[in-house]
C-alpha cells in the first residue's frame, strides 16, 4: 500500500471516529431526553443542560481535538505543510 | 504606530479597536448621566459603529482578483474564526434566538444543537479539502471536480436560491434595527442598511468583508454578553450565569406549576385582538415533551440544520481565505468557539428574562399582579404603543395570568436590559450589536451570490477571456444589483411569505450537501451523477415545500396537506437530500467512471501538501 493510500485510510478512520462522537452528542443523547432529564448536572436537568450548553461545548472540544489529531496524521505521513505556506 | 505588515499587526489593531469601542461605551454612559436623550444615544451607537465598518471597507479596497475573491488567502486562523462567527450569526440569531428559547423551551433548542453541530461536518467532510482545492467559490469546486458548465450552473442555481432566501431576511433585519435606532420609517431603514452593507463590501470584496466582519464580531459579542452578565447579577442569578442558573431553572418549573400552562384558543385570541407575531408561554422551559413524535421532531430539525450548515456557501467560502489546509481545520474550531460564546448565552438570557417577568418575589415580576398596575409600568407602555407587547384579560379577573401576557420574541433581547433596570446605554449597545450581526451576515451572503455569478457564470461560462479589471467591475456591479434586489423585496415586508431562514438550510442541503461530500470522498462520482443529483434534490425538496407549506396551499396539490412523518416546511431538506444522494449514486454507477485525470485531481485534493488544484489566480 502506498503512503498516500495509508494516509487516506487513517484519515478516513479518523473521520468516522469524529462523526461517531458528533452523532452521540447531537442525536443519540436526545433520543433519551426525558430519561436524561431526571438526572441533574450543575443543578440543571441533564437533557436541558445538554441542549442549552453541554453538546455545544462538546462540539467545540471535538473540533479542536480532531484538528490536532489530523495534524499528527499529516506529520506521520510527511504531508504536513510548512509554516510559511 | 504599527510597524511591519498588516497581518502581523492584526492583534494590535483589533485590540486597539476593542479598547476604543469600550471607551466609546463609557463616553455614552457619561453622556446619558449628563442628560443626553435615550434616542440620541441609540443614534450615536449605530452611526458610530457603521462609520467604522465603512472606514474598514474603504481601507481594504483592492484591484486584485485573489484579494477580491478570497482575501488573498492570508487570513489567520483565529481572525477567520471571528469573521465566520459574525458571518454566521445573523440579525435573527442576535435578536430572536433568546426569544425563541423563551417561548419554545427545550424543543426550540434543537436549533442551538443544529446550528453548532453542523460545524463538525464542515471540519471533517468539507473545509480542509475545499481549501486545498483552491477554488474561489463553492460552484467553482463543483464545476472543476465534475467538469463542465452545466454542473457549474446547477450549483450556482442552488446557491442562488439558498442564499437569496436568507439575504432578504437579513436586509429586513438590518432595516428594522436601523429604523428603530435612528427613528426613521422601515422602508428608509432598509435602504440605509443596504448602503452600509455595500460600502463594506463593494470596494474590497472578500478582503473588506473579512476585516469588517471581525470588527462586527467584536461589537456583537460585547453587546450580547455585557447585558447577560449584568442582568444576571441584578436579578440574583449569580455573577456567572452559565454555571449558576440551576436553581433559577428549577424555580421556573415551580412557577409554571403555580400559574398553570394554559393554551389559548385561536378564537379567543382573535376576539381579544392580539396583534400578529406576538406569543405567550404555553410550554415548559426545561421539560422534555413525551413521546416518540416529539423526539423525532427534535432530531429531524437538528439534522436539517446541521447538514444545511455544512452546505451553506457563504460559510464554506470563509474557509477559502486561510493560508493553509491546516489553518482551515483549526479555523473551523475557532469559529465554533466564538459562536458558542453567544449561543450558550441565549438560553441563559431567556431564563433570566422569564424569571424577571414571572417571579412575584422580584420587583420586576408582572405575572400575577393586577392588570391596571402592570399597564402603568413605563416599559410596558412604551412597548405596547409599538404593538410589541399586549395584554388580554381572558378570564376577566383583572389579574395578569401567564397566558394573558403576549409579546414578540425580539423583545426578550431588546427590552430585558430595561426591564432589569439597566441604564439605557446598554440598550443602545444592544442596537449596535443587532446591527452588526445583521450587516455581517448580509455582507457575506450578498458577496457569496455575486461572486458565484461573476466568477462562475460570467468569467467561466460567458467570457473566459475577460481581463482582471473587467472581471472586478462585473463583480461589483452584480454586488450592487443583488443587494438592491434583496432590499427591494425586503422593503415590501414579504418575509412572512418568503418564509423562514430555516428554508435556506433545507435548500442548500437538498442540492449541495452530497455533491460536495461525494466530490471529495467518492472518486466514482461522475458529472452525470452530480447533475442528476442536484436537479432531483432541489426539485423534490421544492415540490415538497410547495405541497406542505400551509400559506402556499397550491391547488394542484389539493391545497393544504398534513406533513408526511412530521416533516413540515422547516424540515423539507429531509426529502430533498436523500433523493439527491440516491439519484447521484445510481446515475454515477450507470455512467462511465471519471477519467484518470479527474481521479488524480481527487487524490491531490485529499492531501494537504502540494500545489492547489486551481492556481492562485484563475
Amino acid at each position: 500500500m502506498s503512503n498516500k493510500d495509508a494516509y487516506w485510510n487513517k484519515t478516513k478512520n479518523h473521520m468516522i471516529v469524529t462523526l461517531v462522537l458528533w452523532a452521540f452528542f447531537s442525536l443519540v443523547i436526545f433520543m433519551f431526553g426525558s430519561e436524561l432529564n431526571t438526572m441533574s448536572f450543575l443543578g440543571y436537568p441533564l437533557a436541558y443542560y445538554m441542549t442549552a450548553q453541554g453538546s455545544l461545548l462538546a462540539f467545540v472540544i471535538i473540533l479542536f481535538w480532531t484538528a490536532n489529531k489530523q495534524e499528527k496524521i499529516d506529520e506521520e505521513h510527511g504531508f504536513s505543510e510548512r509554516e510559511d505556506d | 504606530m504599527f510597524k511591519g505588515d498588516f497581518i502581523k499587526n492584526l492583534p494590535k489593531i483589533y485590540g486597539t479597536y476593542t479598547g476604543g469601542f469600550i471607551v466609546f461605551i463609557i463616553l455614552m454612559a457619561i453622556a446619558e448621566q449628563a442628560g443626553v436623550s435615550a434616542k440620541n444615544i441609540g443614534v450615536m451607537f449605530v452611526a458610530f459603529t457603521v462609520l467604522i465598518y465603512a472606514l474598514i471597507g474603504y481601507l481594504s479596497r483592492t484591484i486584485q482578483v485573489d484579494a477580491y475573491y478570497v482575501a488573498g488567502r492570508q487570513v489567520p486562523t483565529v481572525f477567520n474564526g471571528m469573521a465566520t462567527a459574525a458571518d454566521w450569526m445573523s440579525g435573527a440569531s442576535f435578536v430572536a434566538l433568546a426569544g425563541g428559547v423563551y417561548f419554545g423551551g427545550y424543543t426550540y433548542m434543537a436549533f442551538l444543537v443544529g446550528w453548532t453541530g453542523g460545524y463538525v461536518l464542515v471540519a471533517t467532510l468539507m473545509a480542509p479539502y475545499l481549501r486545498k482545492f483552491g477554488c474561489y467559490t463553492v460552484p467553482d469546486f463543483i464545476g472543476t471536480r465534475y467538469g463542465g458548465n452545466l454542473v457549474r450552473a446547477c450549483a450556482v442555481f442552488v446557491l442562488f436560491i439558498a442564499s437569496f432566501t436568507y439575504v432578504t431576511a437579513q436586509i429586513n433585519a438590518t432595516g428594522t434595527i436601523a429604523s428603530r435606532a435612528l427613528g426613521i420609517p422601515f422602508e428608509a431603514g432598509v435602504w440605509v442598511g443596504l448602503i452600509s452593507i455595500l460600502i463594506c463590501s463593494m470596494l474590497g470584496g472578500m478582503r473588506a468583508v473579512t476585516w469588517t466582519q471581525v470588527a462586527q464580531y467584536i461589537v456583537l459579542i460585547i453587546a450580547y454578553l455585557i447585558p447577560v452578565f449584568w442582568i444576571s447579577s441584578n436579578v440574583g442569578g449569580g455573577i456567572f450565569p452559565h454555571l449558576m442558573l440551576g436553581d433559577e431553572v428549577a424555580r421556573l418549573g415551580e412557577l409554571e406549576q403555580q400559574f398553570g400552562l394554559v393554551k389559548n384558543s385561536a378564537a379567543d385570541m382573535k376576539a381579544a385582538g392580539v396583534p400578529g407575531g406576538l406569543k405567550y408561554i404555553s410550554g415548559t422551559h426545561s421539560g422534555v415533551p413525551e413521546g416518540g413524535m416529539a423526539v423525532w421532531k427534535y432530531l429531524s430539525l437538528a439534522i436539517c440544520m446541521m447538514v444545511g450548515t455544512a452546505s451553506l456557501p457563504h460559510i464554506l467560502m470563509r474557509y477559502f481565505t486561510t493560508p493553509s489546509v491546516r489553518a482551515a481545520r483549526k479555523s473551523v474550531a475557532w469559529s465554533l468557539f466564538f459562536i458558542f460564546l453567544l449561543y450558550s448565552s441565549a438560553p441563559m438570557l431567556a431564563t433570566l428574562s422569564k424569571l424577571a417577568l414571572m417571579d412575584p418575589n422580584l420587583p420586576t415580576g408582572i405575572i400575577g399582579k393586577s392588570i391596571s398596575e402592570v399597564q402603568s409600568i413605563e416599559w410596558v407602555q412604551r412597548w405596547s404603543e409599538v404593538k410589541q407587547v399586549f395584554i388580554a384579560d381572558f378570564n376577566g379577573d383583572g389579574v395578569l395570568q401567564l397566558n394573558e401576557w403576549f409579546m414578540r420574541g425580539d423583545v426578550v433581547v431588546l427590552a430585558t436590559p430595561e426591564v432589569a433596570g439597566l441604564p439605557f446605554v446598554i440598550s443602545g449597545l444592544v442596537f449596535a450589536g443587532g446591527m452588526a450581526a445583521a450587516m455581517s451576515t448580509a455582507d457575506g451572503l450578498v458577496l457569496a451570490i455575486s461572486n458565484a455569478l461573476s466568477h462562475d457564470i460570467y468569467y467561466k461560462i460567458i467570457d473566459p477571456k475577460a481581463d482582471t479589471a473587467k472581471r472586478l467591475l462585473v463583480a461589483r456591479v452584480l454586488l450592487v444589483i443583488i443587494g438592491a434586489a434583496g432590499a427591494y423585496i425586503a422593503s415590501f415586508r414579504l418575509t412572512s411569505i418568503l418564509g423562514s431562514v430555516a428554508w435556506a438550510f433545507d435548500f442548500a442541503m437538498s442540492g449541495l450537501f452530497f455533491p460536495l461530500v461525494l466530490g471529495v470522498w467518492w472518486k466514482r462520482a461522475t458529472r452525470a451523477g452530480a447533475i442528476a443529483g442536484i436537479v432531483s434534490g432541489i426539485a423534490s425538496g421544492t415540490l415538497y415545500l410547495l405541497w406542505v407549506f400551509p400559506k402556499f396551499s397550491v391547488p394542484i396539490f389539493g391545497g393544504v396537506n398534513t406533513p408526511f412523518l412530521g416533516i413540515d416546511h422547516l424540515r423539507f431538506g429531509l426529502i430533498g437530500a436523500p433523493i439527491c444522494l440516491v439519484v447521484m449514486v445510481v446515475v454515477s454507477l450507470m455512467t462511465k467512471e471519471p477519467s484518470p485525470a479527474v481521479q488524480k485531481m481527487v487524490d491531490d485534493t485529499r492531501i494537504p501538501t502540494g500545489k492547489a488544484i486551481l492556481g492562485k489566480q484563475h
